[in-house]
């Protein structure tokens, strides 16, 4: 089977739906910050499509950049978590809402 | 340098005020408040004794010059430079300010050794000074300026130095608005003084003297200008005049001026400020000499001012009330003659009205002193033998005002009645021939009530009473020899002649040559010479003396009687002819009407529509914040939601 730019981004559809599921859906905080990751990477997966498809190596430039920022993002994302944890005790982010109005 | 006279009482302020007035002195030193005291008096009299040196050395100057130049101007910088309108800073010192600021500088010095012991007890003592000072340091701007903005400065100078000094003790509420009613009094009058100062540099392109007044002699330039015009500027000028030296109709704040420190009242409203008016006039004399009408009004304010006053002294019981309206009515004296354009004379009152209206204000000074602050006469009475200074000095003041011959007030009067008389003003002649009888009755009465008869002082009081230290006394002795003596400056000619003691009036002499206009010619023929006038005021205060006699001395019973008998009249004396309830109806009362209705329409409506726009603004953003939950998640889907939102409308646009 011939695999089209078509399957592609219906994967990253795919994927980046399920992120958002998990971002809206989980209360976790990890979980939050992973479904995040995954949105990223669909992201990536439809950069690095488009590049390919089109033969242009602008999108594979594009891809290698977001995910080195992802990667710093990430151990940010996760210090921040670790000292949330370490003073509130809990990751829940229902229970996290001293930014409420 | 002219500029030192005014610059030491600036110094003298500024020391007494950065250092202790400040209370930096106690903070950065300590001390007892002794040294801090004596320091003190040495910067505040120093300065001043200076000033009153230089500016004798300057008269010495004067003196030596021809008679027809005598005048040093000392230009120190342009101050205002702008287009055609330049005014310097500059100083003239011609006869007429160095008649002014001889008497400031001496009088001052006196009153400020005086206040040495009056205010022994204050705790602003300094402050006392440092406002002294500052008011010695205006007033000389007033009167040595060489312009008219320059005379200006000085003018609300004093009034600011006369506002901080009657409000002085302004812990009591009463004292506290005696004061902003002198100053806002006084801003009536200062708008008239500034419009004319405008008037005049409309008319003349300058505000500099020598070449406003240079112009004004001008025949040729004069003709172009309308007689009108004149007449304005010296009605405006007149306004200003009216204001600061409590002429009718603004007279009503000297009164409560009283309110101050006797000393200050001595000073500031008695002997120097409210004679500003007077020296401002003089100093334009072109201008009154030029405008009939002018002279006229001037006359017949001054005329029926005089003789209100007089009739209002003549009942009040507070002896610096009775002062007060003493000043009132002797300035009225002062304003006649310049009124008519004798300007020498009404010059020379106001040198010998400094030197017994000073005295007299100090001596009821010493005596409230003695009596640890009692100013009502009524509650005196037989001080003489308590205090033999003050009662004698206190006599000497009051035979001089009263107008008995050889003592200042005599020779001055005198003038000014024959100079009234001379011109053809015979009705204002006759006011004035009044006034002198009353002058006499009333200050013989507080002489008599205060000092003769059985004293009505309570025993409690009485066993503390003892002379007032010599810083006081002084004072006192020196005025007083200077009331007895004063007047002989001023001998008029025919008298002189007399007597083999000179032929001219030498004071008159000695300020002509600031006199540019002098209309002294005597108009059509008279029914009495100089020497009958001279009967006629020596009647009159013969006549006011042996009445007050009568009455407060000889026959106590007496004035209560009289005063039943003519009740309405004694009731309305006083309650000073109920001009100040007067006033309170026709503009305080409707003044402070509108005042609350702008004050509602402020808080209503303009106020309100401002609040409002404010409330609602609030109220929105309260109803907006309910949309901020702080959960992430509900923040997450309307991102989500909306970006679907915005997918959507592009793919379906």
């Amino acid at each position: 089977m011939n695999v089209s730019i078509e399957h592609y981004l219906i994967l990253s559809a795919i994927l980046f739906v399920i992120g958002a599921y998990g971002i809206i859906a989980r209360k976790n905080l990890i979980i939050v910050l992973m479904s995040l990751e995954l949105m990223l990477n669909s992201a990536n997966l439809a950069f690095v499509a488009f590049s390919r498809a089109l033969g242009d190596m602008t999108g594979h430039v594009f891809m290698i950049m977001s995910i080195t920022v992802a990667a710093a993002e990430v151990a940010v994302g996760l210090a921040l978590l670790v000292s949330i944890y370490s003073h509130r005790e809990t990751l829940d982010i229902d229970v996290l809402k001293i930014l409420k109005g | 340098m002219i500029v030192w006279i005014v610059l030491f009482p600036l110094i003298g302020a500024v020391i007494n005020g950065l250092l202790f007035a400040s209370g930096l002195w106690k903070k950065a030193l300590g001390g007892d408040e002794h040294t801090e005291n004596s320091i003190t008096n040495i910067i505040g009299c120093g300065a001043v004794l200076i000033s009153a040196i230089i500016s004798t050395y300057y008269f010495v100057q004067l003196l030596s010059l021809d008679p027809s130049e005598r005048q040093i101007i000392q230009e120190l910088f342009v101050w205002i430079p702008s287009g055609e309108f330049t005014v310097s800073f500059e100083f003239l010192f011609d006869t007429l300010s160095c008649v002014m600021a001889l008497i400031i500088t001496w009088i001052g010095f006196l009153i400020h050794i005086y206040s040495i012991g009056y205010m022994h007890h204050d705790k602003a003592y300094a402050k006392y000074f440092t406002y002294l000072n500052i008011f010695v340091f205006f007033m000389l701007i007033l009167v040595l300026g060489n312009n008219f903005p320059l005379m200006f400065v000085g003018w609300e100078g004093v009034g600011l130095a006369s506002f901080l000094l009657i409000g002085f003790w302004y812990e009591d509420t009463e004292k506290a608005y005696a004061g902003r009613k002198a100053f806002i009094v006084n801003r009536i009058g200062d708008f008239g003084f500034i419009l004319g100062i405008f008037l005049i540099f409309f008319i003349f392109g300058s505000v500099n003297y020598q070449e406003v007044f240079g112009m004004a002699l001008d025949a040729s330039f004069m003709s172009a200008v309308p007689a009108a015009v004149i007449t304005a500027i010296g009605l405006l000028l007149f306004v200003g005049a009216v204001g600061k030296s409590a002429q009718i109709p603004l007279y009503v704040w000297l009164p409560d001026a009283m309110a101050g420190p006797t000393p200050v009242s001595a000073l500031i409203h008695a002997a120097t400020m409210v004679t500003a008016g007077a020296y401002m006039m003089a100093r334009c004399n072109v201008f009154y000499s030029q405008s009939p009408t002018a002279q006229m009004i001037v006359v017949s304010i001054a005329a029926f001012t005089a003789l209100l006053a007089a009739s209002i002294a003549l009942t009040q019981n507070d002896i610096k009330k009775v002062l007060a309206y003493s000043t009132v009515s002797q300035l009225g004296y002062m304003f006649m003659a310049i009124g008519v354009g004798a300007y020498a004379a009404g010059l020379f009152h106001l040198v010998t009205h400094a030197f017994f209206k000073a005295l007299l204000f100090l001596g009821s000074g010493s005596v409230i002193h003695v009596l640890s602050g009692e100013q009502d006469i009524r509650k005196m009475g037989g001080l003489r033998k308590l205090i033999p200074i003050t009662a004698i000095t206190f006599l000497v003041g009051t035979l001089a005002i009263a107008g008995v011959p050889f003592l200042s007030g005599f020779f001055s009067k005198d003038e000014i009645l024959a100079a009234l008389y001379d011109r053809g003003y015979t009705i204002h002649w006759i006011i004035a021939l009044i006034t002198v009888v009353l002058t006499a009755l009333y200050m013989l009465r507080v002489y008599l009530l205060t000092f003769e008869g059985k004293t009505r002082v309570s025993d409690s009081i009485k066993r503390y009473i003892h002379e007032s230290p010599y810083t006081m006394t002084i004072p006192l002795m020196v005025l007083a020899a200077l009331s007895i003596l004063g007047g002989y400056i001023g001998v008029p000619d025919f008298m002189g002649k007399v007597v083999g003691l000179h032929d001219t009036n030498l004071f008159e002499h000695f300020v002509s040559s600031s006199i540019l206009i002098d209309n002294a010619k005597e108009v059509g023929h008279h029914l009495f010479g100089h020497w009958a006038l001279v009967g006629f005021s020596i009647g009159g205060a013969a006549l006011g003396i042996i009445i007050a006699f009568y009455f407060y001395y000889i026959k106590p019973s007496a004035p209560e009687k009289v005063a039943k008998d003519i009740e309405p009249l004694y009731e309305a004396s006083l309650n000073k002819w109920y001009v100040d309830e007067l006033y309170d109806y026709i503009f305080v009362q409707p003044f402070s009407y509108i005042s609350r209705k702008a004050s509602d329409f402020d808080i209503h409506y303009i106020d309100g529509s401002v609040n409002g726009i404010a409330n609602i603004v609030k109220e929105m953003a309260l109803t907006l914040q309910t949309a901020q939950t702080g959960v992430i998640r509900s923040y997450a889907t309307l991102m989500a939601i909306g970006a679907a939102v915005i997918l959507i409308l592009i793919v379906l646009l």
